[in-house]
């Protein structure tokens, strides 16, 4: 299933994911949702974990899936498709785009053991994290990805430590192919999820996906936002192919982070009189680091 | 055909005849052998099917369960730690009405940590909406899982077919094996319709607000209280198929006239039969009254069975803690309050951790409650063991 140049670079709208769902207004994971089942077209399934999405989804009886949706808890996405991934194969059906899907706390925390589990065995399935850095659905509060400095609910005076690196832990396990992603490119999103579906076995794409309620913006500046985060070099954009890290998105002009913080009222307190500088300090820090490290 | 043959294979050797397309289990003592049996069948082509090796007992739960929703026959087996740490899968499966099978090695939990049986793991998610029927011995184990996947399929609630862990698990007995044709004559290929799959778009799994809810359960309910009737309707269709009585409600041994009834379930009613054959030769009439199917309770026929006892003693491997016996309570339930205040229900819990249930224990009991009503006692406990302030 090779897709052509020409199809790689379309944009898909097929309303797969139907509007009329629950997502606050400016919901980076809706508008990331959309894109995914859009690029992947009608034959495919989407395993999704408890969170956000599913929630403002999939309430009975009027769900906004278009293509076939399951979903069990919280923690088990990754295994719940494994297991339809093996119906497959068993009863000879397909082919069939399976991709799960799940928050930052679904995948890389409760669901951390699953995700690895499903890697490892090697199921053909594209499993896709919305980024949001919390645990949105419960209340904002701190997942394993919260950055260093955000304030959530359970970390009320700022996070204190740096967000945990699935990319390159999904890369670790040997799967052919990860990347990361923003929804202000719908392009490269979806032209991302094309590649990885056209690749046979597991496949991780990690999309930065802005909460306007949790990260405390508006909702018209997700798009901004996402730019932001990727121009501060905080959200390096590159793939890795069967191990390799490839096409890292280079950044034309290069942004200090203060210009991404400051529109978000997670990061407030870090501007307040007589804050602690060195958390600026440290979260310019990371992305200097990421800057050098994927050449961005 | 009759083998010589471990109760674990001879599980493998039933379940591979019924052919489930996914199979998903993680390894947990006593129920490893079956897993291992079902991985060789698998591996050698006796039986196709994916086997899917996962990293926890929640995985596996959660495998058969997306392979369930897309259509699969799907088995998986666990025992104890591995059963609890499924549990929140085990509910979800029963609420998403997949025909899941899955084999209970019955074990005792932590803490402390006892390998050995009793049946407190199966106990501990008997209301989670899944069909569990208990075994007496390896054969009756082996004919249950043909049933099973029928009930299971016909029902569209899942079945967990408990046995108890080493006695049955672990024991070589001979066991009547069917023939492969005679199991596929009697158990069609499985063909669901609300699965996933593209060509029929649907959700599965969506969630219900408080306007919805309420009704999916008792619609579980009733399908549960309904499953009765295929319960009983495959079991006389087994009978007649493979000549064997295996499964149903639940089965008496020697009731006629008894004056006093145990009533229990697994592998435990083997030793009770002795003592009530013994009984009868020393001119005492003990019966048995024991529950094949716990989940749904066979309420109505314990009490049609045992309207006219007065005496009846329940026997359990599990305790709900600060409560007392389980099955007793159950049982107790079973006949309605305002009739015959004087009727003695005792409860009795043996053979936690393992704990040898002898022939001497069982004595004791019967003797016991002759002459009083025992609200709950622990059999065969070692109260050396225990310090004064604690008994
Ligand atoms: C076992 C279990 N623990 C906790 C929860 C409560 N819970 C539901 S969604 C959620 C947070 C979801 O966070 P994430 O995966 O990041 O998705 P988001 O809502 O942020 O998109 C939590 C904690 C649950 N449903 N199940
Ligand atoms: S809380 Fe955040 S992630 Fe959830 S729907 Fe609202 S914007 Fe989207
Ligand atoms: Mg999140």
């Amino acid at each position: 299933m090779k897709n052509t140049a020409q199809e790689l670079e379309r944009v898909e709208k097929k309303d797969l994911f139907a509007s009329g769902h629950r997502a606050c207004g400016g919901c980076g994971q809706a508008l990331a949702a959309r894109l995914v089942a859009d690029a992947a077209g009608e034959n495919t399934i989407a395993c999704v974990a408890t969170g956000c999405l599913e929630v403002f989804s999939s309430p009975y009886p009027d769900p906004a899936w278009r293509i076939p949706f399951l979903h069990s808890l919280f923690e088990n996405a990754s295994a719940v498709a494994s297991g339809v991934e093996a119906a497959y194969k068993a009863l000879n059906k397909g082919p069939v785009n399976i991709i799960a899907q799940g928050g930052d706390g679904s995948t890389a925390d409760i669901g951390f053991q699953s995700i690895s589990g499903m890697f490892e065995r090697g199921h053909n399935v594209l499993y896709v994290c919305y980024d949001n850095e919390a645990y949105m659905n419960t209340g904002v509060q701190r997942s394993s990805f919260t950055p260093l400095g955000a304030r959530t609910t359970t970390t009320p005076l700022g996070n204190k430590t740096r967000k945990k690196n699935l990319p390159l832990l999904a890369a670790d396990h040997g799967i052919p192919y990860v990347a990361t992603a923003t929804v202000d490119d719908y392009r490269d999103l979806q032209k991302k999820v094309k590649t990885a579906l056209s690749i046979e076995g597991p496949k991780y794409i990690h999309v930065l996906a802005p909460c306007p309620l949790g990260w405390g913006h508006h909702g018209e500046i997700t798009i901004q936002i996402c730019r932001l985060a990727k121009d501060t070099g905080l959200f390096p954009i590159y793939e890795i192919i069967d191990g390799k890290i490839t096409n890292a998105k280079k950044i034309p002009v290069k942004v200090p982070v203060e210009e991404y913080l400051k529109l978000q009222g997670r990061f407030s307190h870090l501007f307040k009189k007589g804050a602690p500088s060195e958390v600026l300090a440290e979260i310019q820090e990371i992305a200097n680091q990421n800057i050098e490290r994927f050449n961005l | 055909m009759l083998k010589q043959i471990e109760g674990s294979y001879a599980v493998a050797d039933v379940v591979a005849m019924c052919r489930p397309n996914v199979i998903s289990a993680y390894p947990i003592t006593p129920q490893t052998h079956i897993v291992e049996g079902l991985a060789l069948i698998v591996d050698e082509g006796r039986l196709e099917a994916e086997f899917v090796n996962v990293e926890s007992e929640f995985s596996a739960a959660s495998v058969v369960l997306g392979a369930s929703a897309a259509g699969a026959r799907t088995y998986t087996a666990t025992t104890s730690q591995g059963l609890l740490l499924m549990s929140e899968v085990i509910y979800c499966i029963a609420g998403m009405r997949l025909p899941v099978v899955l084999t209970c090695a019955n074990r005792a939990i932590s803490a402390p940590l006892s390998i050995w049986n009793d049946q407190q793991d199966s106990m501990a998610l008997r209301d989670a909406g899944w069909i569990q029927l208990h075994a007496e011995d390896n054969q009756e184990a082996a004919d249950l899982h043909i049933q099973a996947f029928k009930i299971a399929e016909q029902t569209y609630l899942p079945v967990m077919v408990c046995m108890d862990g080493f006695i049955l698990t672990h024991a070589f007995e001979p066991v009547d094996l069917p023939d492969p044709k005679e199991v596929d004559a009697f158990l069609p290929p499985f063909k669901p319709t609300n699965i996933v799959d593209p060509r029929w778009p649907r959700g599965i799994g969506l969630f219900a607000d408080p306007r919805f809810y309420m009704e999916t359960r008792y619609i579980l309910h009733r399908a549960m209280e309904k499953s009765e009737t295929t319960i009983k309707e495959v079991s006389s269709d087994f009978t007649k198929k493979f000549g064997r009585d295996s499964g149903g409600f639940l089965k008496t041994y020697n009731l006629k006239g008894a004056d006093l009834v145990i009533v229990s379930m697994g592998s435990v009613v083997g030793t009770i039969k002795d003592l009530i054959d013994q009984l009868k030769e020393e001119g005492k009439n003990v019966g048995l009254l024991q529950i094949c199917s716990y989940r749904p309770f066979p309420r109505k026929e314990i009490y049609n069975v045992l309207k006219d006892k007065m005496n009846i003693v329940v026997l359990e491997k599990s305790i709900s803690l600060g409560r007392g016996g389980i099955l007793a309570s159950d049982v107790r339930w079973s006949f309605p309050r305002a009739e015959k205040k004087d009727r003695n229900i005792s409860s009795f819990i043996a053979g936690l951790g393992g704990r040898n249930i002898t022939q001497d224990d069982l004595r004791y009991m019967v003797e016991k409650v002759e002459k009083e009503t025992v609200e709950l006692e622990f059999l065969g406990l070692n109260k050396d063991l225990i310090a004064k302030k604690d008994l």
